[in-house]
């Protein structure tokens, strides 16, 4: 196992080294100016001089190696002086945002807060709720829970986040008036109230994100419990006068567990990436927020190292996927 | 050998069982019919002994076993195994009888649970039903793998690491484990190469004597049956048609259809190969869940009759210890009366 992990992670290596490339260019072929937002009275001769001091002014490549540079050296220097104190990044060039003139990695570090939160709780409720809900509906197959269940699931794989974000901020904050519908991200847990509030101005859009990743898990957990519970190996534990508890529980789940796990390990990175689409209805300024004004501006520098940040947990969360598979099922070995 | 039965104390006794699974149709999922997998049976198995029960696909053989051990919640009926009528007990009441009667299945590679290594396959039922201490519990495990012949190195493997025939034999001795007394075996040689059936099926035996088993032994392989079997009944379409010691079944069978499904099983030598006459059956088997009216075997039967498309035989002794459910010997018994 700990010859596969490592053969992974060296392979894994110039996988994302091409895919680092690949995104460089096709931002370098997008269309856009990140000049294009700066007033029509600026002169032409100032706008080619700024264009330079971001750099645009070398060829292609240069830029990709500078960029390579300043990712996998100077950006981890600097974390690991901030860590310890130490200076090794001292006067080197950090990855620079064009739209704030502020290192990327900084507004990365501010953002990814909020996005853990929201994003990172709607998934782990989503988990705890779709498990049980998923071992339930199958093992009493079409029973009014199982219905239900499946109505649920149907209206939470189908309904866009867009559209049930926006149904419950007309519900709860328009007409209700429970919940904010704007997230404020400098809002402070100091005390109870302000914890209350925090709890307030979460829960719409972790609701709209748990549903959606529940109903996807539920329905997983839910097929593999129902291909295992026929199983003759399920027949036989009861025929060995093992307690139901013990049938489903240990036998069945524990079978059905290695293809929902690999589904809920490879669901992980699109945490980070944020739910894009959530974080803009409800205003959370998260990293999928940002990205998406980034790419508006023309922020090369900006969308290039958040996509590959996103590559480098696709890729690394697909190995962890592989090697709980390994652990879970005896019957794969890698070596 | 020369009696039929090893004693005279009856283990299972099965009465009138049925086992009938619903059939739901439509948009309502209304339920418009059943399945009558098992419609009716009943026999004695009377300790030590084996009883074999053979018919075609899908006549009914799995479903009178799993039955049997109240597997399936059954229709109706009476089972009665070491004195115990467990015809209608709820299930978490029937997991302490468990131990006495434990079953063999088909397919040895489905029916291990892939995740648990051999050692944890055989000593769960020890953990669910006695207060072993951990170091008799490993004791007991590698005895009984020594018992059916595996390697006791092999204990912390996984199921997939085996062959089919190893597969079966730790199927056997989980059966083994808590010491019952009676064994459905569920074609457990059907999955099998037939160099392996013959170890698998000598092994059963073995066990048989060492043990004092009883079994039920489930089979469409005749020649099989003809070597483990005492005596043996035969199933068409959920019914026996035809229940006798081996000896007689194999040398006089009564029932057009135990004829029809003697004369097919192939001889090793082709010049008498040549010389056999078989039975050729017409058409499929009836459904189960619409069986045909009168005898279930009369779409079929070479010397079917008026009365068999109107009443359905009862089961007939027609000699100690032989019963057949078929017309053309009730003429013979009434005129002999």
């Amino acid at each position: 196992m700990l010859h596969y992990t490592i053969r992974r992670l060296l392979l894994a290596i110039p996988t994302l080294l091409f895919i680092s490339l690949v995104i460089f260019l096709l931002l370098d072929l997008a269309p856009g100016d990140p000049m294009a937002s700066i007033p029509l009275t600026v002169p032409p001769e100032v706008k080619e001089r700024m264009r330079e001091a971001l750099g645009l002014g070398e060829p292609v490549h240069i830029r990709f190696l500078n960029w390579l540079y300043q990712f996998f050296i100077v950006e981890p220097q600097v974390a690991w002086d901030h860590i310890f104190g130490t200076d090794f990044s001292e006067g080197k060039q950090r990855i620079i945002s064009f739209q704030s003139r502020s290192p990327v990695m900084s507004v990365v570090a501010e953002r990814m807060p909020q996005t853990l939160w929201v994003v990172g709780l709607s998934y782990v409720f989503a988990t705890l709720i779709a498990v049980p809900i998923g071992i339930v509906s199958a093992y009493r197959q079409y029973s009014w829970f199982d219905q239900l269940g499946t109505f649920v699931s149907m209206i939470g794989f189908s309904i866009p986040t867009f559209f049930s974000g926006v149904l419950l901020i007309v519900i709860f904050s328009v007409t209700l008036g429970w919940f904010p519908s704007i997230y404020d991200t400098t809002h402070k847990v100091t005390d109870w109230p302000s914890f209350l509030f925090q709890i307030k101005q979460m829960a719409m859009p972790v609701f709209v994100l748990t549903l959606y990743n529940a109903a996807q898990v539920s329905r997983f957990m839910r097929a593999s419990m129902l291909d295992n519970l026929n199983q003759d190996y399920v027949r036989t534990a009861r025929a060995k006068g093992m307690s139901e508890k013990v049938v489903v529980l240990l036998h069945v789940l524990r079978n059905s567990m290695i293809p929902v796990v690999t589904v809920i390990a490879l669901g992980v990175p699109s945490i980070f990436g944020g739910a894009i689409i959530t974080e803009q209805v409800f205003q959370v300024n998260g990293l999928g927020q940002m990205l998406i004004t980034a790419i508006y501006a023309s922020d090369a520098p900006m969308v290039q190292t958040l996509t590959f940040i996103f590559a480098v947990l696709i890729v690394l969360f697909n190995l962890i996927a592989d090697i709980l598979y390994g652990i879970l099922d005896p019957r794969i070995r890698y070596d | 050998m020369l009696d039929d039965t090893k004693s005279d104390k009856i283990l299972v006794e099965v009465r009138d069982l049925k086992m009938h699974f619903p059939i739901h149709a439509g948009v309502l999922k209304k339920r418009v019919g059943e399945v009558k997998a098992v419609d009716g049976i009943g026999f004695d198995i009377y300790e030590g002994e084996t009883l074999g029960l053979v018919g075609e696909s899908g006549c009914g053989k799995s479903t009178a076993g799993r039955a049997i051990l109240r597997l399936y919640d059954i229709t109706e009926g009476s089972i009665k195994i070491d004195g115990h009528e467990i015809g209608a007990t709820p299930q978490p009441e029937l997991r302490k009888m468990r131990p006495t009667m434990q079953m063999v299945f088909q397919d040895p590679q489905a029916s291990l649970n892939p995740r648990m290594s051999v050692a944890a396959i055989i000593g769960e039922p020890l953990d669910e039903h006695t207060k072993l201490g951990k170091a008799e519990k490993r004791e007991k495990v590698l005895s009984l793998m020594d018992a059916v012949g595996l390697n006791r190195d092999f204990a912390n493997r996984y199921p997939h690491e085996f062959s089919g025939g190893q597969r079966q034999r730790i199927g056997i001795a989980r059966a083994l484990a808590l010491n019952p007394k009676f064994i459905v075996c569920d074609e457990p040689i059907a999955a099998l190469d037939v160099s392996i059936q013959a170890q698998v099926v000598n092994l059963l035996e073995d066990l048989q004597e060492e043990f004092g088993l009883t079994y039920l032994f489930i089979s469409h392989d005749l020649s099989m049956v003809r070597h483990i079997a005492d005596r043996v009944a035969v199933m068409y379409l959920g019914r026996i048609v035809e229940l006798a010691s081996r000896e007689t079944l194999f040398a006089d069978p009564k029932h057009p259809y135990t004829q029809a499904l003697l004369s097919a099983v192939p001889e090793p030598d082709p010049w008498l190969e040549e010389k056999v006459e078989r039975i050729l059956l017409e058409g499929d088997v009836p459904s189960p869940s619409n069986p045909p009216k009168g005898c279930n075997f009369c779409t079929r039967c070479p010397q079917v009759m008026e009365i068999c498309r109107e009443i359905d035989p009862l089961g007939q002794e027609i000699a100690p210890g032989h019963q057949v459910a078929c017309h053309l010997y009730k003429d013979t018994e009434e005129s002999a009366a």
